[in-house]
């Protein structure tokens, strides 16, 4: 199994009331994976900004092996784009600006142009903070897709790299999988059946790619499973809010995405137009 | 079980089924005459789609117990239909109108192949509710002047009940017989309906009412005839006609309108309401199933359709599930649908045979039958049942009512729809939580590996708009689990999910499973939450009282002090899981009242509301209970008064056990249960002497809990003292039994 790598780490920032957070935040991270960070502001450089930032720099308690802060002009998000490629970046981090409703749509709508473009696995904050909040428990997809086994195996590096104690693989099965209707209490039966049967399978094979994962990567984590059927990359939105959970792993985008998906969003799209917990979406490099 | 297990129990369940099919026949029988006639159509119209409807659906449906035949929702849209389509021909309407029914049938069809049952949770509760007495009172209005002999009267509902008082009038200015006779046999037949209920003459009620108005409205023409030998003083078009030769006379529907607006208008409403009137049936008489089988309704929509358009095509109304029919069917002891296939079997028969008596039938008497339908649908009280719950409801019934009754059904439940939502907005002051979340999944099921519980957690908001969600993953829970659903991070629940919750939270408890319903703590203290959340969950606050007692509570509430005993006059929906008995099977348990509980929270008296049938078969009954809790476990059993009328009409599941060294005993009680030896060892000499010489009680036994019933009604302190010096004896002797044994 290849070994996902986060040592490369990218944010992009602008001077908003929450930049001091997420410079916090983005110094943390290179730290405890012990990579590179590089800053990038897509707009004017000018010595009063280059001033602030600095000052906010210096305040950090911690500060990761090199820092690199890129000054670029253009179009924020094909910016952004090219500079990951540029750079060899691994992990791109998207801080939100934390206010109301509207802004954590327009963060969604953002991250989705960018997500849909990035060469690399991307971390949506949701709640940057300048002390830091560990996390406390990860949900990951585990669903049937050639991208899970990667993601599985990257998200344990990642809870590795941050002392995640918990956790959780969620299956998600279509429902139309199911083939019946629960019409009367004998179709319910052969429902109920059928579910279990698949739940089995689906259990079977998360725990194929467990065994896969690095022993150290799995030492003193608790590790537990769940299947849930129902609409995918939805219903494990829903979960991962009511199990109180504060990262969420996530294939990246499925190679092929139509106009269709677009005007119906699936998958990752319900999670960035809701963006229930943090959300870190995981780039399978192999697959360039 | 296996096939030939289920071959034999349905041939020894067939002569009760054939027993309660000739019942509901005895129902159907007026019950189809008069919707044809208060639709206009020829008598006989009703009675083939009871036929045609009961072998169709008997024989392709998806659920056991319903009746199938023509409804009372239909009769507002097939009288407009039949006035209006034929220009006032009204032949040719009936003709036009045959046509759209088989259209509409086959638009049924369609709905069941395409899994379009749950189009009616798009409907909110209350403009359901206000629709339905809309229909009563279309229902009612006309026919209260021909219950009066009155037929020439003509208009919309609200003019016609404003011409009540003109058609009094004309009684009373013109009494003679030929007038005062028809508008007595009118009264006196709502009277029999109206009084049925309160008689408990087991002879009596053998008969259903219906059939009782029928057979006095005959019984009165055969006097005239036989007896006073006089010409029948009641005029030509209020007596019934049938075609000559039922079966040579069929009319045939005529499809040549078929693409006007009116047409197609007429075809969307009969079938909108008649998937609604079924659904709503379908899902009522589940609720009564003693077996608690569930319905497969998309099967029984397609049966439904198939059986409308053939129907129609040999001159019936449309057929849909009715509700009141399907419960005389459960309370005969009907088990599956050969019940249905024999009610159709007996109308026919009944045509056949009785052409000359059913001529005999003044209208007066099936229009109060009518009448008698029409005033339960728009009862008051269920205006008050549903202002308890909210004004806002009562506002979204209110609308719905009116609008349906001036501007017609479809107009009427849109409005109703329309208002239901707007309602919701201004509640919530927020239009985006509808319009962004309303397609969205917002619910999450899944089944949590350490407990094996159900977790269902509902997001956003949950509402009539989206209701079909929640409903589709309630549905893939099997009843007889534990499932917890969660509203914690949903912003707004409306009355029609509360209120259909509530019916998953019963059928659930039915089978032996729970629902919790959790997070809705939080809603009443926020402010953008509306009061109908807490009052639609029945618990305590649902059923406020005064805090006036009434002299028998005083007694009560003295006594338990006496006994030290903890006293409570409130109403409540904590039913203690009665269902778990036998008794309650058949029957819907409502609220419980007035509840001593002794001091080590073992014996619980208490008064109990139930219902046993549903609408116009549906009597409400409020009797004392008492409830013990054992200490040790003893044999499953019935006691009761043995009654001829036992063997036909309940619990004949078990077969009554006799003791030969007492015969005394076996012949005054009805002894039953499943494990037959454990039963016998179980009633020693001391135990049967007990019983003979104390009062009838009717006594229960489900291993740990006792349920103890006296009459059937309210027991008064008297009686409720020696229940309680029964009890306290059948404990002691009891527990000395299990001392010993």
């Amino acid at each position: 199994m290849k070994k996902a790598s986060f040592d490369n780490i990218l944010i992009g920032f602008a001077f908003s009331p929450n930049l001091k957070a997420n410079v916090f935040e983005a110094m943390r991270m290179a730290t405890f994976f012990g990579g590179n960070l590089f800053f990038l502001h897509v707009g004017e450089k000018t010595g009063a900004k280059e001033k602030t930032f600095g000052e906010i720099l210096n305040d950090s308690p911690v500060r990761p092996k090199e820092i690199k802060i890129l000054w670029e002009k253009g179009e924020p998000v094909t910016t952004i784009v090219s500079e990951c490629k540029k750079n060899n970046i691994d992990l791109l981090l998207l801080g939100a600006l934390q206010r109301e409703n509207m802004v954590k749509f327009y963060l969604g709508s953002i991250a989705r142009k960018i997500t849909r473009k990035a060469p690399c696995s991307v971390l949506l904050l949701i709640k940057p903070s300048i002390e830091r909040v560990a996390s406390q428990h990860m949900v990951v997809n585990a669903f049937e897709s050639p991208q899970t086994e990667v993601t599985i195996c990257a998200a344990f590096e990642f809870a590795h790299g941050l002392d995640i104690p918990r956790i959780t693989l969620v299956e998600e099965i279509n429902r139309a999988e199911v083939a019946i209707a629960a019409d009367d209490d004998r179709s319910l039966r052969k429902v109920t059946l059928r579910k279990e049967k698949l739940k089995r399978r689906e259990l079977s094979r998360v725990n194929d790619i467990l065994g896969r994962v690095p022993e150290d990567l799995k030492a003193n984590r608790k590790v537990a499973s769940q299947s849930i059927f129902g609409t995918r990359g939805y219903s494990i939105g829903h979960y991962a809010k009511v199990v109180r959970a504060d990262l969420l792993v996530m294939n990246a985008k499925e190679k092929h995405s139509s106009i269709w998906s677009r005007i119906f969003p699936k998958d990752l799209e319900h999670i960035l137009s809701e963006l229930p917990t943090d959300v870190l979406i995981i780039q399978n490099k192999s697959n360039e | 079980m296996n096939r030939t297990n289920a071959f034999q129990s349905f041939v020894g369940d067939l002569p009760k089924n054939l027993f309660a099919g000739f019942v509901v026949s005895l129902v159907a029988l007026p019950l189809g005459l008069g919707l044809a006639i208060a639709s206009e159509a020829p008598p006989i119209a009703g009675v083939i789609a009871a036929v045609v409807g009961g072998v169709v659906a008997a024989l392709l449906g998806g659920s056991q117990l319903t009746i199938t035949g023509p409804g009372n929702g239909l009769v507002i849209v097939l009288l407009y239909a039949i006035a209006t389509l034929g220009d006032g021909d009204l032949y040719q309407g009936y003709l036009f109108t045959l046509a759209a029914i088989v259209v509409a049938g086959v638009l049924m069809f369609l709905f069941g192949v395409f899994r379009l049952g749950a189009l009616s949770e798009f409907f909110p509760s209350s403009a359901l509710q206000g629709m339905l007495a809309a229909i009563g009172i279309g229902i009612l209005a006309k026919q209260l002047h021909v219950m009066l002999g009155i037929t020439t009267v003509n208009g919309t509902p609200f003019e016609l009940l404003l011409k009540v008082p003109a058609s009094v009038q004309i009684l009373i200015d013109n009494p003679v017989i030929e007038l005062i006779l028809p508008a007595a046999l009118g009264l006196v037949s709502l009277l029999i309906l109206i009084y049925y209920g309160r008689l408990q003459y087991r002879v009596f009620q053998l008969i259903p009412a219906p059939m009782w108005v029928v057979i006095v409205a005959i019984g009165l023409n055969y006097y005239f005839e036989l007896i006073a030998k006089k010409a029948y003083p009641v005029a030509e078009n209020l007596m019934i006609r049938l075609p000559d030769n039922v079966i040579a006379n069929l009319p045939f529907p005529d499809f040549s309108i078929m693409t006007t607006g009116p047409f197609i208008g007429t075809v969307i409403s009969i079938t909108l309401i008649a998937s609604i009137e079924s659904l709503l049936s379908i899902k009522a008489v589940d609720k009564l199933d003693p077996q608690k089988r569930r319905s497969n309704v998309n099967k029984d929509l397609r049966a439904l359709g198939i059986a409308t358009s053939l129907s129609g095509l040999v001159g019936g109304l449309n057929v849909v599930t009715v509700i009141a029919r399907s419960s005389v069917n459960v309370n005969n002891g009907g088990s599956n649908r050969s019940s249905n296939f024999a009610h159709a079997l007996f109308l026919l028969a009944f045509i056949l045979l009785f052409q000359d008596q059913i001529q005999r039938i003044a209208l007066p008497a099936l229009a109060a039958i009518l009448v008698f339908t029409g005033y339960k649908l728009a009862a008051p009280e269920n205006l008050l049942r549903i202002l308890k719950i909210g004004k806002e409801q009562a506002a979204i019934f209110s609308i719905t009512l009116i609008i349906t009754l001036t501007n017609g059904l479809i107009t009427g439940i849109g409005m109703g729809i329309l208002s239901t939502f707007l309602i919701h907005v201004i509640i919530n002051k927020n239009l985006f939580l509808f319009t962004r979340n309303w397609l969205k999944p917002n619910v999450l099921m899944y089944r949590e590996e350490d407990s094996g519980n159900y977790y269902v957690s509902v997001k956003n908001f949950s509402s009539f708009l989206n209701f079909y969600k929640l409903k589709g993953k309630l549905d893939e829970i099997p009843e007889t689990e534990h499932a917890i659903v969660d509203f914690s991070l949903c912003e707004f629940v409306d009355h029609t999910v509360m209120e259909g919750l509530n019916d998953y939270r019963r059928s659930f408890s039915r089978k032996g499973g729970v629902i919790e319903i959790i997070g809705l703590d939080a809603h009443g203290t926020e402010t953008q939450h509306p009061f109908a959340i807490r009052k639609s969950i029945p618990s305590n606050d649902f059923f406020k009282l005064g805090s006036n007692l009434t002299k028998r509570q005083i007694s009560l509430q003295k006594l338990a002090k006496i006994l030290n005993w903890d006293y409570r006059s409130e109403l409540t929906s904590d039913t203690k899981e009665l269902e778990r008995f036998n008794y309650f099977e058949s029957k819907v348990v409502n609220y419980q009242y007035n509840e001593m509980i002794s001091a080590d929270g073992r014996i619980h008296l208490f008064d109990l509301s139930y219902s046993e049938g549903a609408f116009i078969a549906k009597e409400d009954i409020k009797a004392s209970f008492l409830l013990v809790e054992l200490e040790e476990a003893i044999p499953y059993f019935i006691l009761d008064r043995e009654n001829f009328f036992n063997t036909i009409n309940e619990q004949s599941s078990y077969k009554d056990i006799d003791f030969s060294n007492y015969p005394d005993f076996s012949k005054r009680f009805f002894l039953g249960g499943k494990e037959r030896e454990e039963i016998t060892a179980f009633f020693n000499q001391e135990l049967i002497f007990f019983f003979e010489s104390h009062n009838y009680f009717r006594i229960e036994s489900i291993g740990n809990s006792l349920l103890i019933k006296g009459k059937n009604r309210l027991s008064s302190i008297q009686e409720i003292k020696s229940l309680l010096a029964f009890t306290n004896e059948l404990i002691s002797i009891l527990k000395k039994k299990t001392n010993e044994g």
